[in-house]
């Protein structure tokens, strides 16, 4: 199973992890005792988990996440949840189908009754919102119940290798995203009022006010005065023609694959969006050892921070804007994907089809808020605070200050004298939330003596790392601002430190020495992947900014920052004239043009919107040109939104037909949601005893 | 103001196929509903079953002439209602209902009823998984089924357009139109409407609508709570219902319907009365506990969704079909219990009769069962 598991990795410690064996298919396979089961399989190279009873069409990973139910497959007889279900020692794995067989386990069985857990606040997510309320809440002493669905806390924290942006002060700006995590997580474990309950899914909530919470196979109900809504975001899908093929999934379920279980999913990728997670995952990818092919972005400029996309443009990979995926084609799982550019008016050009050999595409266009628990909390009347994603799509940083004005909120609202909540916390708050902002050109200094950082950062983020670390305190953003570029007090004499250049989320700033040889200054530039494709005496290929080649120099020392242990900083000599444009080392080659041109695009008509029921932008189309307005009766007709993941993930595409139709969002009516919001087995909802690993 | 020959009140689960009654009939209908589609009320909330295993006799004939449209709808019209004959099974485990079902069966097979008592080894034969132990037998009516009520409004609303009826959304009938003792139109909050005719298919609304005339109907809506799961490989498509009581509850039941999912549902004791269609924390642990004390494998199945409806309750578990007395052209077809999916083609058929004065001798004995003018304080109906 080597091949598709990462054994090193540039930033992430690989655990010692107990094997076991089990079986799929009847075949002996070997996987980690407790690692989800689906991630077992993948890391056996088995993509494809079943067949849909439909269409027969294959089904692999998608969200990764316990959400969509495509990963089914029946473990020691039932029906599970691929992605959410440990693997144990013996397991017999089969894959799904057509429908699976509802094993005849006709024994009589004991039950239990379903206890009901009153207590102050339940927050519902452990990411980084719900951690940082969890920890005001905790430092009130209030009784606080946290659950999140996962083995660890964290959220997506724990996926983020890479250091965060932000402000030091407010949001661990500077620290790599899981170490925050780590980080807060042992913060909520030192306070006694916080309870934490992990493998625990908040599976609906209902008109009595009470939470209805799944633990392994254990069914509870609470009921909370307060209830925190932490619960994140999910990532919006795209329709075209392939696109339920194994292969076809997620940028965050990629980076669940890669960063959390270790697993090397994929020799190829191609990424769909531009924003910062699209960019990220990109990043994370390659420090997996899995080449990029492309990053496309429909539109013009990518949406997420300029640094992210000059990291990765550094390293090799083009990025194509302007640009949709037409097509992923493939017999049981993803072979190809292609690619066209659209002109102003969103059409597809015909003519540039070109067709990338990849064996995953990641689809990362966007997110949309986990609410349905807070939108029919307050239905039902309870008192809903919310935080992070699950409010409001933003940065894992902002998340954290917002989760942390929440908690305070909650707290003073259960009668804990607090005073006023500190006059700035809010506008902190929203300057975490900053979009990026203008795009500025980059004026280096123009002396060429002594030694100075080079800011390479042109785009105003909310960031200020780089600040906080200087120890001459030379460092300052403009006007002081979080969302200020940076810049360097002259007047103070830079001792060469190398802090900054460690420090900087964005890798975009390098250190320019002229002291020993003015016409060929020392350059160090951070570099955080592969350690051994570096060494002192190889040559290394220069970028600037953006990415283009300077020319190939050798490196003349490495070192790395006590605290940045996974940012190698390398030393170059280089030409006086091109020593303050160095900014990157190329990774992987310039992808060749693909030599292939796809010319008949197929219909969107046959994309599938409903992955759950397998349903086509045709048939939906089809509906709503015969005058359907109501979501509910396009559900009744089409059985869109009636699967298993009960219209995550086809309702906001559903929403965007009806606007191609131009049928005026005043006219539809929504569909009616309903618990539950994830399936749990009969047995577990009456009680039943038993049903998890011996 | 436009006139139409007949208004139907409601697009439910009686209201379309009345109107589609109607309109096959020759009457220009409109149907008026304050929902932005057909079935949009408690139509949806039904779990699909259709019976004529009743105990009445009225229901009986009812339900049978039911069946027939439902079990024939795909072959006539071509859509597919995922009708499926799999049968009514009701398995015994105490004396108590033995005596009732076996004390049914004469009336039963009197108005043509397929159905028998069988012992546990036929029950356990037809519900795969079935506890043995105290099973006694039971009745199986084979010719019973299921369809989908999503799919079988909207097939009969496409129906009921191709034959001219009218159908108005988004539009709630605020008061009906009364000149000299007889119903002349409705008034909703968009315009008034025209017709000599009157059908109230309000189901749970209707007390609101007769209030408006000055009459009082006796409907109150109380709620039930249902279930629906993943899909798995079919092995139980008969409809199971154990009529036996347990704490919080009467009766429940269930079927597998054609995607594969088992359906279900409990009836609370005592009742909750209400509109609320919020679902609660209650159901789902005890429905559950009870469907896998019968059927233990259940356990493995997963819940998808649950929902709650609303029954347009009568005080003897009887729908309220017929002329109103005081008002001239007012006729009602309600207060179905919880019944409407199953009853509504067969009593559309018989108001479309009655409203065009071509009454048959069934719907003579149907009229006279669910009069909204009989003795509404006698007991329930046993298989309500």
């Amino acid at each position: 199973m080597s091949e598709h598991r990462i054994h090193r990795h540039p930033v992430l410690a690989v655990p010692d992890r107990q094997a076991v064996s089990f079986t799929w298919n009847g075949q002996p396979l070997q996987g980690y005792a407790g690692e989800p089961i689906t991630s077992a399989l993948v890391a056996n190279g088995i993509q494809v988990f079943g067949h849909h009873p439909k269409d027969g069409s294959p089904q692999g990973i998608f969200c990764a996440n316990g959400q969509c139910s495509q990963c089914l497959v029946i473990a020691d007889g039932r029906p599970v949840k691929g992605c959410m279900t440990p693997l144990c020692a013996g397991m017999q794995v089969e894959s799904v189908e057509g429908l699976p067989q509802l094993p005849a386990d006709d024994a009589p069985v004991s039950r239990q009754p379903i206890d009901t857990i009153d207590i102050d606040v339940l927050v519902i997510g452990a990411g980084p919102a719900g951690l940082s309320a969890a920890i005001e809440l905790g430092k009130c002493s209030i009784p606080t119940l946290l659950i999140d669905d996962k083995d660890r806390l964290g959220g997506k924290l724990v996926l983020q290798t890479h250091k965060f942006f932000g402000s030091v002060a407010d949001s661990h700006a500077g620290t790599r995203g899981f170490r925050i995590g780590e980080r807060l997580a042992e913060e909520v474990e030192a306070l006694p009022s916080v309870k934490v309950w992990l493998n625990t899914t908040a599976v609906g909530v209902f008109a009595d006010q009470v939470v209805g919470a799944v633990t392994g196979n254990r069914y509870r109900l609470i009921r909370p005065k307060k209830l925190m809504i932490a619960t994140g975001a999910r990532e919006k899908m795209l329709s075209f023609p392939g696109n339920t093929l194994p292969g076809v999934y997620g940028a965050g379920a990629f980076q669940t694959l890669v960063n959390r279980d270790l697993v090397r999913s994929s020799e190829r990728v191609l990424i769909v969006g531009g924003g910062n997670v699209g960019l990220i995952a990109g990043y994370h990818a390659i420090q997996a050892g899995i080449e990029v092919a492309a990053l496309i972005e429909a539109l013009p400029e990518v949406g997420g921070y300029k640094v992210h996309a000059d990291k990765l443009r550094r390293l090799g990979v083009p990025i194509f804007t302007g640009h949709t995926i037409v097509a992923a084609e493939g017999d049981q799982r993803v072979e190809s994907a292609t690619i066209a550019r659209l002109d102003e008016k969103w059409q597809v050009v015909p003519g540039t089809h070109r067709t990338y050999a990849v064996d995953t595409v990641l689809v990362a266009v966007g997110l949309s808020e986990v609410n349905e628990f807070a939108v029919k909390a307050r239905q039902f009347g309870m008192d809903v605070f919310t935080a992070g994603d699950a409010r409001e799509i933003a940065e894992a940083s902002a998340a954290m200050f917002a989760g942390r004005i929440e908690g305070f909120k909650i707290a003073r609202s259960l009668g804990v004298d607090l005073g006023e909540m500190p006059a700035d916390w809010e506008t902190k708050a929203a300057i975490l939330k900053s979009k990026p902002g203008k795009t500025v050109s980059e004026h280096p200094p123009e002396a060429e003596t002594g030694v100075f950082p080079v800011f390479h950062c042109i785009q105003e983020v909310p960031c200020n790392p780089c600040t906080s670390v200087c120890p001459i305190e030379a460092i300052h953003t403009e006007s002081d601002l979080l969302t200020g570029l940076p810049y360097r007090d002259d007047s103070k004499e830079c001792t060469g430190c190398l802090a900054c250049v460690a420090v900087c989320p964005g890798l975009a700033i390098t250190l320019v020495d002229y002291r020993k040889d003015p016409d060929h200054p020392l350059v160090t530039l951070p570099y955080e992947v592969w350690r051994e494709r570096v060494e002192v005496g190889q040559m290394v290929a220069v970028t600037d900014r953006e990415g283009e080649v300077l020319g190939s120099f050798p490196v003349t020392r490495i070192r790395t920052k006590k605290d940045y242990p996974g940012t190698l900083l390398v030393q170059v000599r280089l030409h006086r004239a091109i020593a303050k444009r160095a900014a990157g080392i190329r990774l992987q080659e310039p992808a060749l043009e693909p030599p292939f041109v796809y010319e008949n695009a197929p219909l969107p008509d046959e994309a599938v919107v409903c992955r759950c029921e397998r349903v086509t932008a045709g048939e939906i189309r089809a509906v709503i040109r015969a005058g359907v307005r109501d979501i509910n009766q396009l559900k009744a007709l089409t059985r869109a939104g009636m699967g298993a993941c009960g219209s995550k993930t086809c309702r906001p595409m559903i929403w965007r037909i009806f606007q191609e139709e131009g049928i005026d969002a005043g006219e539809v009516t929504d569909r009616v949601d309903r618990p539950l919001f994830v399936e749990v087995p009969m047995g577990t909802l009456a009680g039943v005893e038993g049903g998890e690993c011996q | 103001m436009k006139n139409y020959d007949a208004i139907v009140v409601g697009a439910g689960s009686i209201g379309v196929p009345t109107a589609l009654a109607l309109g096959a009939a020759g009457l220009r209908t409109l149907v008026l509903d304050m929902r932005p589609s057909p079935g949009q009320g408690d139509n949806k909330h039904a779990i699909g079953g259709i019976r004529a295993t009743h105990s009445a006799p009225a229901k009986i004939v009812a339900c049978e002439r039911s069946l027939q449209i439902f079990s024939t709808w795909q072959e006539t019209y071509g859509d597919d209602i995922e009708w499926q004959k799999g049968g009514y099974i009701f398995p015994v485990y105490r004396e108590t209902e033995e005596t009732v079902l076996k004390g049914y069966l004469p009336v039963q097979q009197q108005y043509g009823l397929n159905i028998a008592w069988v012992g546990p080894e036929e029950i356990a034969a037809a519900v795969p998984g079935i506890n043995r132990i105290d099973l006694r037998g039971g009745t199986i009516a084979p010719d019973d089924g299921s369809a989908s009520p999503l799919l079988a409004i909207n097939a009969f609303y496409r129906r009921a357009c191709a034959l001219g009826v009218v159908f108005r959304f988004k539009e709630k009938v605020s008061r009906l139109m009364v000149e000299a003792d007889r119903v002349v139109g409705a008034v909703t909050d968009q315009g008034e409407y025209r017709a000599p005719v009157v059908i109230d298919a309000a189901g749970a609304f209707s007390g609101e609508l007769a209030r408006s005339t000055g009459c009082a109907i006796p409907v109150m809506p109380e709620s039930h709570e249902a279930g629906i799961t993943e899909p798995v490989a079919m092995f139980c498509p008969a409809m199971v219902v154990d009529l036996r009581p347990a704490p919080g509850s009467k009766n429940y039941y269930f079927y597998q319907n054609r995607h594969g999912q088992i359906v279900f549902c409990i009836t609370p004791d005592p009742p909750i009365l209400g509109t609320d269609t919020r679902s609660t924390s209650v159901f789902l642990p005890q429905c559950c506990s009870r469907m896998i004390d019968l059927m233990p494998r259940l356990k493995n199945i997963r819940v998808r969704r649950v929902w709650r409806g609303t029954y347009p309750m009568t005080s003897d578990g009887s729908p309220l079909v017929g002329a109103n007395r005081e008002i001239g052209g007012l006729i009602h077809a309600t207060g179905m219990c919880g019944q409407g999916f199953m009853l509504g083609p067969g009593i559309g058929e018989v108001v479309a009769r009655l409203a065009t004065g071509s009454i048959t001798s069934d719907d003579q004995m149907i009229l006279a069962a669910f009069s909204p003018y009989r003795d509404l304080t006698c007991q329930e109906e046993a298989l309500k």
